[in-house]
């Protein structure tokens, strides 16, 4: 801890970070001098998209850095490429909604990028400190990104809302921190091994932590913030908020609650109860919905829930099984990076069909969208029977990887609890499709095909085409992320 | 092997003809028309090919196809057919084609969409019984349903998206529950392959439980996760809600697949894993299957009888003669399963030809209830005709196919327990009493309604649909033998299937003397 000097090795670890602020710095810099809204897109593109390829290159030098403080491994490549893929897609969808909106893209593109900067911190993180800063980093971002729209009074509640109780949560994680390290000596997450796991300072700081990251990826009861800032925030953002954070604070609650020997078999009620809890908060709350945006947010509540199942599965097979627990591992991995690839999809068409303002936003403004716009009709289907899970959409395998992993750790109840959430889901997802194919379209401003610029439709084409191919062959991947559970296994 | 990708091609054709469709203009309805008939028609043809490939005498699946899909977990494409599904497909085939028919001049909105999904539906459903490993089954059984759900919704009339989504809900509620079972099947045996399975189980009992009881109660929860979802599938009292809403609303092709196939997919399942992968759990839980059985045929048929509503009225006969399907099924004996899949072609036909006359009907006059009808055999002589001769074949006429199928599966419930015969033979009755009822109020008598006077006769489509469907009735009563030699040797495994382990069948049968067996056919006879 006292080599003073970050290495060059160090550097190349945090490549893509280094790369996702440069950028951001850069254009910020370039802000008062160039009014070009197409030179900054272009800008921020390239240094998502080269960061993401970068993180390829870090992830060739596996191993910590940074006297242990963070850890490249094929695990936080991982999210790597996801969060940054996800930012390329936000970026690239984001470019038509902020000139329609008349919003200033340099700030906008380079949060994001700070943001993803953050995201990639907490993927990686080996120490509590780190990953705090990490977190910090992501969410001062999203904060501000949710009161883009300056105008709206939506968009300003749900930039306090987003703050007031993302500050809570923050201070829960830091309070977390301290009594761990009161109890531990340190704030290294491998470090926490030799310590006795009854500890009760120790349960009491990672009661803490937990629930500060389950404030993050919303898991009830800590959930309440989410549809009013899912809906507040523009619709960009929102998918950012769904696919992005979401995806790394799970990373994070992984490196600790599933290779902690303290973190796992004392906190696997912890998380049966979360996950049930989540789903059906989730998802009943999603039944009453008559916004779009409320919908898909709570439904990404409900999702938080699908994957929390698995995180029971982790950690209560964690020390017996290891096998198995590293299939439920793999099983989130698998089905973050399809729940990603849907919503920023999703949440793309309903930055674009909203029009100015986003108005048109409620049930009622799809209705008919099947014959007006057959391809879009058909894209947000897709969307949708992936969230719901059905063959062959990405989200049917991640399901089907949870399902088989919660029953191989023989949470027979959970799995069922989870089964009759996805009736419950069944329902509100082919609602929307219902109104979409076999409603009449009711007002008279919806009615008009909205034009999707070209950015947006490579999104979708994007998005698309990834739910389906991980759900033709989703083997390749899940062979690729169950292969590195040695790595995973060597936080140990 | 002439073909070796028969059964792909079957899947194929009709998801081919789907896309062409979809990616051409959908501005010339009558060239969109043609195209999925020749289609649906081809389909049908080639499908004929199963007879004359296949061996049936031979036990075990047929024109196998195995293909590696995806390995973790373990799926494979893996294909076959055998005596119970082979029919079942040609079935489909034939009522996919018939249905294009059928929607030649009723469908004018969407029409390019509306083949698409029908086509979709075909591949679907023929997907269901040709797959042998437990995820792909699954896998066509989930990806069936958005095709009959567009179906009810769009083309349906009534309250068309209630019922649509009441479909999915109560069939999706069903196989999620299956899912859990078949990862937990897959858990124990490592393999999602039916036959695969089939012989791990019976190699190793053990592998459910450790001790004897905790074996017996996984195999009642794995039995009760498949059953349940079939259940609601044939629909089984008391899960049958669903049907009658999604017979009323869907249009005419609709009801007729729904009818016609697709509640038959519940009855296959049975057989095809509810019988052979859980033989003691459904020998245990029998009692209140075949409970469940006869009140249906018997409730069915009495809420049939008071309908004014016609199309729901043939809906609710569905239930009960679903009802003769499982009772024959849970009879475990040969005769009695010969007859329930016997009686699954049969009630696919003359059934279907039903929906299509009451389809008719709705064409000219745009109403189901019987009140709005009246003396119709006056100005629709042909139609009348014809049915009659369907509404004789439903209710099971000696010499139409009803009778075979019936007359099958009661004699195999007479073997097992006279008392269950008795009472399912109470639906035969009942069936007559509806079917002759309707018929008489709205064919017979004088035209009671002005607007019905000048109704037209069937025209040449219809009388060449209806002559096509009347001419396998026929030939299915008279001929009989030739479904059952092609049906027995799958009964027949399935028996041993029930038998194996050590196990002996309950020999409660035979036990009264002739008196009840001369009695039951009394009724049947006087009935007549």
């Amino acid at each position: 801890m006292n080599n003073g000097m970050p290495t060059i090795v160090d550097l190349k670890l945090v490549l893509p970070e280094l790369v996702w602020c440069g950028f951001a710095v850069f254009i910020m810099l370039l802000q008062p001098f160039l009014k070009n809204r197409n030179f900054f897109t272009f800008l921020a593109l390239v240094g998502s998209l080269g960061g993401t390829v970068l993180s390829i290159v870090s992830g060739w030098n596996y191993g910590p850095g940074f006297s242990n403080l963070i850890r490249m491994d094929a695990f936080s490549l991982f999210f790597h490429l996801l969060v940054g893929a996800v930012a390329f897609l936000v970026i690239l969808a984001s470019e038509a909604y902020l000139e329609r909106e008349n919003l200033d893209s340099p700030e906008f593109l380079a949060l994001v990028l700070f943001a993803t900067a953050g995201m990639g911190v907490l993927a990686s993180a080996q120490e509590l400190i780190t990953a705090f800063i990490g977190l910090e980093m992501s969410s001062i971002s999203s904060y501000i990104l949710a009161g883009y729209r300056r105008d709206a009074s939506k968009s300003s509640e749900s930039s306090l809302k987003y703050f007031l109780l993302g500050s809570f949560a923050t201070a829960f994680f830091l309070y977390g921190i301290a009594l761990v390290y009161g109890a531990t000596g340190t704030t290294m997450i491998d470090a926490m091994n030799a310590v006795n796991p009854a500890n009760g300072w120790l349960k009491l700081g990672l009661a803490m932590i937990l629930i500060g990251l389950c404030f993050k990826v919303a898991a009830a009861p800590f959930q309440i913030w989410t549809p009013d800032v899912y809906e507040g925030a523009p619709t960009p953002v929102t998918a950012l908020f769904a696919a992005g954070p979401k995806a790394a604070t799970f990373a994070l609650l992984l490196r600790i609650f599933a290779s902690v020997p303290a973190a796992t078999h004392y906190w696997f009620w912890a998380f049966w109860v979360l996950a049930a809890l989540t789903m059906f908060l989730g998802n009943l709350g999603a039944l009453v919905q008559n916004n779009v945006k409320r919908l898909l947010a709570y439904s990404s509540i409900a999702h938080a829930g699908y994957i929390l199942v698995a995180f029971a599965a982790v950690t209560y097979m964690a020390g017996e099984d290891p096998s198995t627990a590293a299939r439920a591992y793999a099983a989130i991995l698998f089905y973050l990076l399809g729940y990603a690839l849907v919503k920023v999809g999703a949440f793309t068409i309903v930055s674009q069909l909203g029009g100015a303002d986003e108005k048109h936003v409620s049930l009622d403004d799809y209705a008919g969208l099947g014959q007006r716009q057959p391809w879009i009709a058909a894209a947000l289907s897709v969307f949708l029977l992936s969230l719901l899970g059905l063959p062959v959409t990405a989200g049917f395998f991640g399901k089907f990887y949870i399902f088989t992993a919660a029953v191989h750790s023989k949470l027979i109840w959970l799995a069922i609890l989870m089964a009759v959430n996805s009736i419950i889901g069944a329902y509100y997802y082919l609602r929307l499709i219902v109104v979409m194919y076999m409603h009449e379209p009711k007002s008279e401003a919806a009615a008009a095909p909205v034009r999707f610029p070209v950015t947006a439709s490579i999104v979708l084409w994007i998005t698309v085409a990834g739910t389906i191919y991980f759900g033709l062959a989703p083997s390749r991947t899940l062979n690729f992320l169950l292969d590195q559970k040695s790595l995973i296994g060597s936080m140990r | 092997m002439m073909l070796p990708s028969l059964l792909t091609s079957l899947i194929l054709i009709p998801a081919v003809g789907a896309l062409a469709l979809l990616v051409l203009r959908g501005d010339d309805h009558k060239f969109i028309r043609g195209l999925s008939l020749g289609v649906a028609t081809f389909e049908f043809l080639f499908s004929l090919l199963l007879l004359k490939k296949m061996d049936f005498s031979a036990s075990g699946y047929q024109l196998e196809e195995n293909f590696h899909w995806i390995s973790a977990p373990p799926i494979h494409y893996h294909v076959g057919v055998d005596g119970l599904s082979v029919f079942l497909v040609i079935l489909t085939t034939f009522l996919t084609a018939i249905s294009v028919i059928a929607s030649w001049n009723s469908i004018h909105e969407r029409v390019k969409e509306f083949f698409v999904v029908l086509l979709m539906l075909e591949v679907g459903i023929i997907g269901v019984f040709l797959s042998l490993d437990l995820f792909l089954f699954f896998l066509f059984w989930e990806v069936m349903l958005i095709p009959m759900a567009f179906l009810i919704g769009i083309w349906g009339h009534g309250r068309k998206i209630y019922a649509a989504v009441k479909f999915v809900l109560y069939t999706m509620a069903g196989s999620i529950l299956m899912l859990v079972g078949i990862i937990w099947l897959y858990n124990v045996t490592g393999t999602f392959d039916l036959p695969q399975i089939q012989q791990a189980l019976q190699a190793s009992p053990d592998l459910l439980g450790k001790t004897v009881e905790i074996a017996q109660r996984n195999e009642l929860l794995l039995f009760l996760a498949f059953f349940v979802a079939f259940a609601i599938k044939v629909p089984l009292f008391p899960l049958h809600t669903w049907l009658p809403d999604a017979h009323v609303e869907a249009p005419t092709a609709g009801s007729v697949i729904l009818a016609g196939v697709l509640l038959k997919m519940g009855t296959y399942g049975m057989m095809r894993f509810c019988l052979p992968l859980f033989p003691h759990a459904s020998r245990e839980q029998r009692w209140w299957i075949v409970l469940l059985a006869i009140i249906g045929i018997i409730y069915g048929a009495l809420v049939a009888l008071v309908q004014p509503n016609l199309k729901k009225l043939v809906a609710y006969s569905s239930v009960s003669h679903l009802g003769f399907v499982v009772l024959g099924i849970f009879t475990f004996g040969t005769i009695g399963i010969q007859g329930a899949i016997y009686q699954m072609l049969a009630h696919g036909i003359s059934t279907g030809a039903l929906f299509l006359l009451v389809g008719m009907l709705y064409d000219r006059r745009h109403t189901f209830e019987i009140s709005d009808y009246g003396g119709l055999a006056t100005p629709m002589p042909k139609l009348s005709a014809f049915f009659l001769f369907v509404a004789l074949s439903s209710l099971g006429l000696p010499m139409l196919n009803g009778f075979v199928g019936e007359y099958l599966i009661l004699l195999g419930t007479y073997v097992t327990n006279w008392k269950w015969a008795t009472w399912a033979a109470t639906g035969v009755i009942l069936s007559a009493c509806y079917l002759l009822w309707a018929y008489q109020r709205v064919f017979f008598g004088e035209v009671t309604q002005e607007k019905n006077r000048a109704l037209p006769d069937a025209s040449w489509r219809e009388r060449g649909i209806l002559f096509a469907m009347a001419v396998i009735t026929l030939w299915m009563g008279i001929g009989s033998a030739y479904f059952t030699r092609r049906t027995a040797t799958a009964a027949e495994t399935i028996r041993q299937e029930m038998m194996r382990a050590g196990d002996t069948m309950p020999q409660e049968a035979m036990s009264p003397s002739d008196g009840a067996g001369t009695k039951i056919s009394l009724e049947r006879s006087g009935n007549r």
